[in-house]
């Protein structure tokens, strides 16, 4: 049977991308379907994440299905030593495809060449987590209209986030131009920058962040410094200030500027900021819904015709 | 006959290993698994060589490797050669060409990597360059250099 599981969006291509997202905007048109009547989407999160598990099980609740898992290892017998591939064969004889978040890099990837039924990866450590790049898509598409030649600059921690990594990767087919805001120890990792240079990627490096550098920004994509990345705690302590957007940076910005965080924001975004028409966080995560729709369908062999020619809408 | 050359007897058929770096002689051995093989095998240490200064030189009687059995040496010794001999002449010699995938003879350096963690479960890695010596883990995604991996 054909791999149908999703381990990373970096391979994906462009014609697959826009597919998803038109799937996904489809979902948002009406997310309550009955696709999915009487299947059952495990979810395994081997490490806590209550925003993107309460996501996924919202859209396999929208989809019909019904969902069994857990939120927390401690309970089940991968405490005991069990091994993650009986834990995945165990788990695939009950539901029909799992979503699962690890904290062992690589552990999607084996999963999926060990399980059964489709997965999912949900995140795993510090690697991949192509639900949210999906969404990211989603959220630039729809504000900007395009995925097309856009000035994306991407702010904060640029050498851990594994989020803007994904997202850099995955605009590689839409000509854009990236603009990496970091304080010089966190600044994009140099395999990216190469990366970038062998697909013909346009970016340019900034240490300082205000009004002037970010006037041609179409996204603004802020980051959280996140502390448990750090091994010196006085290092995290001098650069978790440096990169605060503040609502009096965005007066002179484009007027289709966006600004995307990947959530849970600490400081980085000044609360003043979230009245803006410009600021999009919260309705990027929303989308996260509809992109974690069309992920789940995909994964179990649903088309994009079948979502189209669906009659059980509710 | 000259005394060196009686430090190693000949063989009438079987592969001879030569030029193995003096320090790799018995990762060598571990890598083809010879120390299970029942055959008489011969095997150098610290022997004079012009070209490596000292090498280790291996003979194995009665067993000729599959090109995947001869591509693992490639981790630790790609300057191996090996003569095939068949009825006391060497008929063909084969070098030590990198492969495409190494799967389970190379560790990840990810600590977090799942292939770490994960009880009974065979690492594998793509070589992305052949020339400057990278791997690339199939499962953590981490990019390595193939001098710092250690064997599994």
């Amino acid at each position: 049977m054909e791999n149908r599981s999703l381990v990373t969006i970096a391979d994906h291509s462009k014609e697959k991308i826009m597919y998803l997202l038109e799937m996904a905007r489809l979902f948002e048109e009406n997310p309550n379907r009955k696709i999915l009547d009487g299947r059952v989407v495990a979810t395994l999160f081997f490490e806590p994440s209550t925003r993107t598990r309460l996501s996924f099980e919202t859209a396999a609740n929208r989809l019909g299905a019904r969902v069994i898992g857990f939120t927390d290892p401690k309970v089940t017998s991968s405490s005991k030593g069990e091994t993650l591939k009986d834990t995945i064969m165990m788990v695939s004889n009950y539901a029909d495809i799992i979503v699962m978040r690890h904290y062992l890099e690589g552990a999607a990837r084996y999963a999926s060449e060990v399980a059964p039924v489709p997965i999912i990866n949900a995140g795993d450590g510090a690697n991949q987590h192509p639900s949210q790049t999906m969404l990211d898509l989603y959220s630039i598409y729809k504000t900007q209209g395009t995925l097309e030649n856009l000035n994306i600059y991407l702010v904060g921690d640029l050498k851990y986030g594994r989020t803007v990594h994904s997202l850099l990767m995955a605009m590689r087919h839409f000509n854009p131009t990236f603009h990496f805001i970091a304080p010089e120890e966190l600044k994009m990792p140099e395999e990216y920058k190469a990366y970038c240079r062998a697909q013909g990627i346009r970016y340019e490096e900034h240490t300082e962040f205000d009004e002037h550098v970010i006037a041609e920004a179409d996204i603004l994509y802020m980051t959280r410094v996140q502390r448990e990345r750090f091994t010196d705690l006085m290092e995290y302590e001098r650069v978790k200030d440096v990169y605060i957007l503040k609502n009096s940076m965005l007066e002179g910005t484009r007027p289709n500027l966006r600004i995307l965080h990947p959530l849970p924001r600490v400081n980085e975004i000044a609360y003043d900021v979230d009245n803006n028409e410009k600021a999009y966080y919260f309705q990027q995560a929303h989308n996260g819904l509809f992109a974690r729709q069309a992920l789940i369908c995909d994964c179990l062999g649903i088309t994009i015709d079948e979502v189209r020619e669906d009659k059980l809408m509710c | 006959m000259d005394k060196k050359e009686l430090q190693v007897a000949a063989l009438e058929n079987g592969t001879v290993i030569d030029h193995i770096p003096a320090e790799k002689v018995f990762t060598v051995v571990s890598l083809l698994g010879l120390q299970d093989m029942k055959t008489p095998i011969t095997i150098g240490a610290n022997l004079e060589s012009k070209k490596l200064g000292r090498k280790g030189i291996i003979k194995v009687a009665d067993r000729f490797f599959t090109d995947e059995e001869i591509s693992r040496l490639s981790v630790v010794a790609s300057s191996v050669k090996l003569n095939i001999i068949r009825n006391y002449e060497v008929v063909e010699k084969k070098t030590v060409n990198m492969p495409d995938e190494l799967r389970g003879i190379v560790r990840c350096a990810n600590p977090k990597c799942i292939t770490n963690n994960e009880p009974g479960m065979d690492t594998l890695f793509h070589v992305v360059d052949k020339e400057q010596g990278r791997l690339k883990c199939h499962y953590c995604e981490k990019t390595q250099q193939i001098e710092n991996v250690k064997l599994v």
